[in-house]
């Protein structure tokens, strides 16, 4: 893996979470992965739960929503509505955590190609300092939630 | 993770991005305070009211070098700062290294679709 391939999170500005990544796919494929429901569902909870329903209605107006059982057992959902869309190169959407209804963030998708490889970009607008970071924490307790959960791998097989 | 009411801690003292720019200044090494003033096109006094929040949060030293006022960046408050984001990066790499799995799945089905390489 190059380190191109990581992940790379940055704060630009007071309201912002830009992530950038590289994967060695054609754009095409990343925006088919992005962008359909069958596909979000194997990658989009990553190794925090499952994703128990992705719903993508992929035209401006058009709305999207994922819900997520994490492993802690709870669910968690997202929606948002598409604002622009180029295909398989950007998708401007609002995000909207409903656990957290009132901190509506607009969501920017933007694809390039490198020959067959393809620089994603996303950033993250919020309205205020306060739902950035928010959104921010939840990496920490999602961690957290990791975190006591090997522990309590480890004590059960001591048990 | 709450934020302390006050300036005193350093997750404040970098919220102003005029605080961050002189952070970034000192990066690269001690600088008179002469030089953040000119650098930053800002007025004095401006300038030595942020670097007072950030000496309060221990995020710059200061030492005095005959008449001019030499500061320097001090790295150690700013480690909350980085594992917060990090733990937020870290639950991307995790999506996109199954996205990594789905795509290479994608590709090949590609590839077989077209009946020759590539």
């Amino acid at each position: 893996m190059t380190a191109s391939d990581q992940a790379v999170v940055t704060l630009p500005t007071d309201t912002q979470i830009l992530i950038t990544r590289e994967f060695d796919a054609p754009r095409h494929l990343v925006y088919r992965a992005w962008t359909t429901p069958e596909l979000i569902r194997r990658w989009w909870s990553g190794d925090r739960g499952e994703v128990v329903s992705a719903e993508v209605d992929l035209r401006v107006g058009g709305s999207w929503r994922y819900v997520m059982t994490a492993n802690a057992g709870f669910e968690v959902a997202f929606h948002g509505e598409f604002q622009e869309i180029v295909p398989d190169e950007r998708i401007v959407s609002t995000e909207v955590f409903e656990a957290v209804p009132d901190a509506v963030a607009v969501s920017t998708l933007t694809l390039t190609a490198l020959g067959g490889r393809t620089r994603l970009e996303l950033l993250v607008q919020h309205t205020s300092l306060q739902h950035r970071d928010m959104h921010v924490n939840s990496g920490m307790e999602a961690g957290l939630q990791e975190a006591l959960a090997k522990l309590e791998g480890v004590a059960q097989s001591q048990a | 993770m709450a934020r302390a009411a006050t300036t005193a801690d350093a997750f404040n003292a970098v919220a102003e991005p005029r605080r961050r720019q002189i952070l970034d200044l000192l990066a690269a090494g001690e600088l008179p305070v002469n030089d953040l003033v000119r650098t930053l096109g800002v007025a004095q006094p401006l300038v030595s009211k942020h670097l007072r929040v950030l000496r309060a949060v221990g995020l710059v030293h200061v030492r005095d070098e005959g008449r001019q006022r030499m500061y320097r960046l001090n790295g150690e408050p700013l480690k909350p700062i980085y594992d917060w984001v990090k733990a937020y990066e870290r639950s991307w790499t995790e999506r996109f290294e199954r996205l990594d799995a789905v795509l290479a799945q994608l590709k090949e089905q590609e590839q077989g679709d077209d009946g020759n390489d590539g």
